[in-house]
């Protein structure tokens, strides 16, 4: 291993789940990991267990990654049995070696879901989320020359309650870490950023309604352990649920009553 | 967003996923629609735990009664029976508060058992490597299993106090506090009384911080002190409930306050209900005698 330059290096026991397929059974392999620096990410870590593996002519571990800075929201497993690993406040990609010891077992598995197909070793599919998000996770504007981002006055709390919720990147570490696979942190989040806003009003009621049956026609209900908002690499509360909660009951008698002013 | 979709033979560019819960066929009038979703349920079992808890908290300090002796105790069952006064028919009132509980009950349940098995259904493959829990707790864990333990003890509860299954020979309609002090002072009764009003404060101690979230109630000026309110009812709750077999056992709550014999139901005078100093002194006939004189 290059750049070990400094120092100590750790030996560690890879036990990563492997899959061919969505169809496929599945099952762990136990990889003898060396050299492994502390200060390497965790996906780095993952990307010397892939360079040994292919030199060996074994298949490399399939995972997500794509920014490696926590923005992007694709990486993601299950460490030792916790979403993102023990780190709180982080995604897998910013998670450091350091974070373990010398001599450590990592167990590594997919986030599993009903809603969150294995497609390969530990990369899901989480379309479902775009089905949610498809459902009225967006605003109407007309086209036409913006307006300036000034010319609608939102106080200040309203508009950092709108940013935290807006944090949210999809990872899914909500959904793996409910003991029920629900998707409530992730919905909720993605109602509030935009039901908090005044641009988010005109479809309020209607966005609320249409994203949580979406959300309902694939993952479970929340039993309210808050094991989602610890597993939350943006640390997203769970107070966006109870807002969600509130809304989708007013919901449903709100857009009763914009059916009956439609003629 | 980040997705990964598979573009490969027979899989579709929309990814793997297809709904595993398909939506009511038909959609039900307001309000009754709501319970078709489950944060619609969810709603209803936050909103049945509330009245649930109402009950649970005025049926306990009720029961305090029972410190100020049988007579008061009895007086207090009695205008149980009575409420609402004159205006309408004795028990009636009682009826409907019962109607209301069963319902609370039935919907409380139904929910529970329905969104469960969404739940199982939901994650088909468990994770394969052990789970780590960080934040759930015992309470928030185990609120199946305690809410399973509660309604098997309402109806041992109903069984022994309402219909006098359990000890037949001792029972008396409208003597309450016989009857309590006769079932509680049998030791397995008392633990099965006690084991399950520890399950119900399990309950309580998520339930009541739960509720808040499934109803939406939640302001950033009181969200710290829901959790703290849970913990405090729950306590409230054990404290009150726990107190009632173990002061009966301690013999605190006792038949020696007797002085009268209790009647039964058909009439006849008995003894059962004294302690054992008025029952030494006990003498049927005597009593006969004095009802034949008036
Ligand atoms: C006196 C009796 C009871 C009281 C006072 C009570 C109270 C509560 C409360 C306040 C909640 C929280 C609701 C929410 O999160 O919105 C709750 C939840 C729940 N209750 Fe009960 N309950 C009682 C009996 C039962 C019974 C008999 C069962 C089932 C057999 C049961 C099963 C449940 C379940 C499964 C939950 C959901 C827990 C969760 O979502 O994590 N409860 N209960
Ligand atoms: S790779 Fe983008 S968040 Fe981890």
């Amino acid at each position: 291993m290059s750049g070990s330059g400094h120092g100590q290096t750790m030996r560690i026991t890879l036990k990563v789940w492997r899959q061919d397929n969505p169809s496929d059974k599945g099952g762990f392999q136990v990889v003898d990991v060396p050299g492994v620096s502390p200060e390497m990410s965790f996906l780095e870590m993952l990307d010397v267990v892939n360079g040994r593996l292919t030199e060996s002519g074994d298949r490399p571990i399939v995972f997500d990654h794509d920014c490696r800075e926590g923005i992007c929201g694709s990486c993601g497993v299950i460490i030792n049995g916790v979403a993102h690993g023990p780190e709180r406040g982080t995604a897998t990609c910013q998670l450091h070696m350091r974070k373990f010891s010398d001599g450590d077992t990592i167990a590594v598995e997919p986030w599993r879901a009903a809603a969150f197909p294995v497609i390969r070793d530990l990369a899901v599919d989480r379309s479902a989320f775009d089905r949610i998000v498809e459902a009225g996770g967006y605003i109407s504007a007309p086209t036409g020359s913006a307006i300036d981002a000034n010319m609608i006055p939102i106080p200040k709390p309203v508009a950092d309650a709108s940013m935290d919720a807006a944090q949210c990147i999809g990872c899914g570490a909500c959904v793996a870490a409910c003991p029920n696979s629900a998707a409530q942190l992730f919905t909720s989040a993605k109602l509030a950023h935009l039901n908090l806003m005044p641009q988010g009003q005109p479809e309020r009621w209607a966005r609320t309604e249409a994203m949580v049956e979406t959300m309902e026609q694939f993952f479970g209900s929340c039993t309210n352990h808050g094991e989602c908002q610890d597993a939350c690499p943006k640390e997203i509360s769970v107070d966006f649920i109870a807002m969600m909660n509130r809304d989708y009951v007013k919901s449903k008698r709100k857009n009763r009553q914009l059916l009956s002013q439609s003629i | 967003m980040a997705t990964t979709t598979v573009r490969s033979s027979g899989v579709s560019a929309r990814g793997l996923v297809k709904p595993a819960f398909r939506r009511p066929q038909k959609r039900l009038p307001y309000p009754f629609g709501l319970y078709q979703s489950a944060v619609g349920k969810k709603w209803v079992m936050g909103v049945t735990g509330l009245m649930l808890m109402g009950f649970v908290l005025v049926h306990m300090i009720g029961n305090l009664h029972m410190y100020e002796g049988p007579a008061k105790f009895n007086e207090y069952a009695e205008a149980l029976r009575t409420l609402g006064g004159h205006f309408i028919p004795r028990e009636w009132a009682l009826w409907g508060l019962r109607a209301g509980l069963l319902g609370a009950v039935a919907l409380h349940i139904h929910s529970a058992v329905t969104l469960t098995r969404i739940n199982r259904a939901a994650r088909p493959t468990r994770y394969q490597a052990s789970r780590r829990y960080r934040v759930a707790n015992t309470s928030s864990r185990s609120m199946r299993l305690t809410g399973l333990v509660v309604i098997l003890y309402v109806l041992f509860h109903l069984a022994d106090l309402t219909w006098g299954r359990i000890f037949p020979d001792t029972y008396i309609y409208g003597d309450v506090y016989n009857n309590v002090v006769q079932s509680l002072s049998n030791v397995p009764v008392a633990i099965i009384y006690i084991v399950a009003n520890v399950a119900l404060a399990v309950h309580l101690r998520h339930g009541a911080w739960s509720l808040f979230q499934s109803l939406g109630w939640n302001n950033p000026k009181f969200n710290a002190a829901r959790r703290t309110f849970a913990n405090g009812f729950a306590a409230i709750i054990l404290i009150g409930n726990l107190s009632f077999p173990i002061m009966t056992l301690a013999g605190v709550v006792s038949q020696d306050e007797r002085t009268a014999p209790c009647h039964l139901l058909d009439g006849e005078p008995t003894d059962i209900c004294l302690g054992d100093e008025a029952k030494a002194q006990f003498d049927p006939t005597a009593v006969a005698k004095e009802g034949a004189k008036k």
